[in-house]
């Protein structure tokens, strides 16, 4: 009762506040940057290495042996993916080149202890990248849930070389979020976790992955 | 007399270790500041674009806020309002109890120190527990944040080693600074996996999506928001914005304001509590919306402006006054220029009055603000409405009023107008020289440090006389 005269209270006030009408927002700045796509490869290569993630060319014909050469110099013991994924389907065909597959097909509370415990590293698709920001876009889903992006100490994240925009406004628009509705979470990632909070000292690996790999196909 | 709020000062420029802490970490984020926004054009049209976005959306505040409202609900987040900092505390408590959850983990939140929810929270049995590494490092201390972006800029690498030696013996004594991180992430991640209840801040929200966003780099406020059963954000009820495509270009001023940074590590964006086929995500998350004077704030056109805030932390770093007595001086939630123009909105002016003289308006808050907001134009309103009587909403307006003073400068006033007597006062006070000289020297907080003014033997009035210039 007091809860929704709160509401009630709050919104009549600022209903009878004194009106000032704003201009319209300015929409000088430009929503894309005129970049090409070498450009714009050549960005998210150079931004997302700035901010010490690592960053591996590859082919879509070619993709699963960096994977695999991945694995063996992180000397990975097992690798968290979705065999439900076009690329995750991939990994799993091959898998007795990979390290042990670790998949969870149900809900968070019956992995909840074994994901934070005894995975080395998760694999994910992504939803395209950002080029002026060096930046993945992650729509999380039933088949890779958010938190194996998160929890692992490696996150490695497949790109597609021609879902990388130049600017996130670029991303938003291109793929017409607005129309499609937003999924229950997205993430923007750019690079490991970090923090500065000591002195503006950068340190990685706070309470996020420590290692982010990219590999573009 | 020297007040309170004064011998806070005087204590803070006494302590000379928080000062070099506080100098060394406010110069580089001013630097990675400039260069991340050199280009003077570029930074004029980003600012223009960013001060329409926040100011059509404070315009619209009552519309965006029933929208969102609407929107976030037919996403299955739950929106709780509060006017004041007891209700909002009082929702998140009610939270808790529903789900005999006795442990909460947090992300940061400056308006989970604005209610105090620590502290209640404590009060009522339960256990608050900071998450990102600068508050927990406060939380450790039992201190207060000293800045908004970097709470704990006032220690340095060696007092944090100490705490967390104290508070994980388990730990080696290390100054190491990736040691000391990892210690936090040791300690935090069981934490995390087993937390009934995570609480966080918000950035932004977006009204026409009914979308949450967190900006951060540590991975923390996922954590807060993604692996607890219940997700609780709590958020002043100006930070909404009307549209999707409104958050990249505040997005890309808040980060390069903030700390030179083009993005953050994460920028996370909620719309909803995990769906039926979603295997991971809370089940449940709500939204607190809290008033506490902002509504007030928001009925004059001038004040309103303080609403436009981002909280980047732009304007501390470039303060002379915070850079010299750092963030706890101020004695407040919000230090630095916006916590001065906030601060006595929003808690009365009969509190924090005083703050408002502790600016030398010399604009530079107003320079870097990537929303525009006047601060130096507001903080002089406030020091003229701290002492007069007037028929503006700010509580505690007029408490400053003091009575000598108020004679002073009417005499003042009325000599300007009266030529005769006001060129007698400046000949006997030139008469005087000396002994007012003597005096300020003793009296004089400004001429203890610095060499005191010499009167001259004429006064500006008999030198233009005496070199035939028109003297009106
Ligand atoms: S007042 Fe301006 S500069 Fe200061 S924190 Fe707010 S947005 Fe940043």
């Amino acid at each position: 009762m007091k809860i929704n005269n709160a509401r009630n209270n709050i919104l009549n006030r600022l209903k009878t506040s004194l009106k000032s009408e704003s201009e319209p927002v300015a929409h000088d700045v430009p929503d894309s940057l005129d970049w090409g796509v070498d450009d714009r490869l050549l960005h998210f290569n150079k931004q997302l290495q700035a901010a010490n993630a690592e960053v591996h060319d590859a082919t879509k014909d070619n993709w699963l042996i960096t994977l695999k050469h991945i694995c063996s110099t992180k000397r990975l013991k097992n690798l968290l993916f979705s065999p439900a994924t076009p690329w995750g389907a991939q990994i799993l065909e091959r898998s007795y080149e990979f390290p042990t597959f670790k998949h969870f097909d149900y809900p968070i509370d019956e992995w909840k202890p074994a994901l934070f415990d005894g995975i080395d590293a998760a694999f994910t698709s992504t939803h395209g990248g950002i080029a002026e920001t060096g930046t993945i876009i992650l729509w999380p889903d039933t088949h890779e849930p958010r938190l194996i992006s998160l929890v692992p100490p490696v996150h490695i994240a497949l790109v597609e070389k021609t879902e990388i925009y130049s600017t996130f406004a670029d991303a938003l628009k291109t793929q017409n979020w607005i129309k499609t509705g937003l999924p229950t979470n997205i993430l923007l990632i750019s690079g490991p976790s970090k923090s500065a909070d000591i002195e503006q000292t950068l340190t990685y690996g706070v309470h996020g992955p420590k290692e982010l790999v990219i590999i573009l196909v | 007399m020297t007040t309170e709020f004064r011998k806070h000062i005087q204590h803070a420029l006494t302590q000379r270790e928080v000062q070099a802490n506080t100098k060394n970490v406010v110069n580089r984020l001013r630097n990675h500041r400039r260069a991340a926004l050199s280009d003077q054009a570029d930074w004029q049209r980003l600012r223009r674009q960013s001060t329409a976005i926040r100011t059509h959306a404070v315009d619209k505040l009552p519309q965006l806020l029933e929208l969102l409202e609407d929107k976030l609900t037919q996403n299955g987040i739950r929106v709780h309002w509060a006017e004041t900092t007891e209700q909002a505390n009082q929702i998140v408590l009610t939270i808790m109890q529903q789900h005999n959850a006795s442990f909460v983990i947090k992300g940061k939140s400056m308006v989970s120190e604005e209610m105090g929810l620590n502290h209640y929270l404590k009060a009522h049995g339960i256990e608050c527990l900071e998450s990102d590494l600068g508050e927990l490092i406060i939380q450790l201390a039992n201190e207060q944040p000293s800045h908004i972006i970097v709470p704990a800029l006032h220690k340095n690498r060696k007092q944090i080693a100490r705490l967390f030696h104290t508070y994980f013996p388990a730990t080696p004594y290390t100054e190491d600074i990736n040691a000391l991180a990892q210690s936090a992430r040791h300690f935090l991640r069981h934490k995390f996996a087993t937390a009934p209840v995570g609480l966080t801040g918000v950035n932004f929200m977006v009204a026409e999506t009914g979308t949450l966003c967190l900006v951060e780099n540590e991975g923390n406020g996922r954590m807060c928001s993604s692996v607890p059963p219940v997700h609780i954000a709590v958020s002043g009820i100006e930070k909404v914005v009307e549209h999707l495509s409104d958050v990249p270009p505040l997005l890309r001023m808040l980060t390069r304001s903030a700390t030179g940074q083009s993005i953050t590590t994460y920028f996370n964006m909620i719309s909803s509590p995990r769906k039926p086929d979603e295997k991971d995500g809370p089940l449940e998350v709500h939204l607190v919306l809290l008033d506490n004077g902002r509504s007030r704030i928001y009925n004059d056109l001038e004040l309103r402006d303080t609403l436009n805030c981002i909280r980047c932390g732009a304007c501390m770093n470039h303060c002379p006054i915070y850079k010299h007595i750092g963030g706890h001086a101020y004695q407040t939630v919000i230090p630095g220029p916006i916590g001065t123009i906030l601060e006595p909105q929003k808690s009365g002016l009969n509190l924090y009055g005083e703050l408002t003289q502790v600016s030398t308006l010399c604009g530079a808050c107003r320079e870097v603000c990537p929303v525009s907001i006047p601060i130096p134009k507001i903080i002089n309103r406030l020091r003229w409405e701290y002492i007069r009587q007037s028929a503006c909403n700010i509580p505690g307006a007029g408490s400053g009023k003091k009575k000598t003073e108020a004679i002073v400068w009417k005499i003042w006033a009325w000599s300007c107008v009266h030529p005769v007597v006001y060129n007698r006062i400046g000949r006997t006070i030139t008469n005087m020289r000396s002994l007012i000289g003597r005096i300020l020297k003793k009296i004089s907080a400004w001429t203890a440090v610095r060499s005191t003014p010499k009167l001259t033997k004429t006064t500006l009035h008999e030198r233009l006389k005496a070199l035939k210039i028109e003297d009106k």
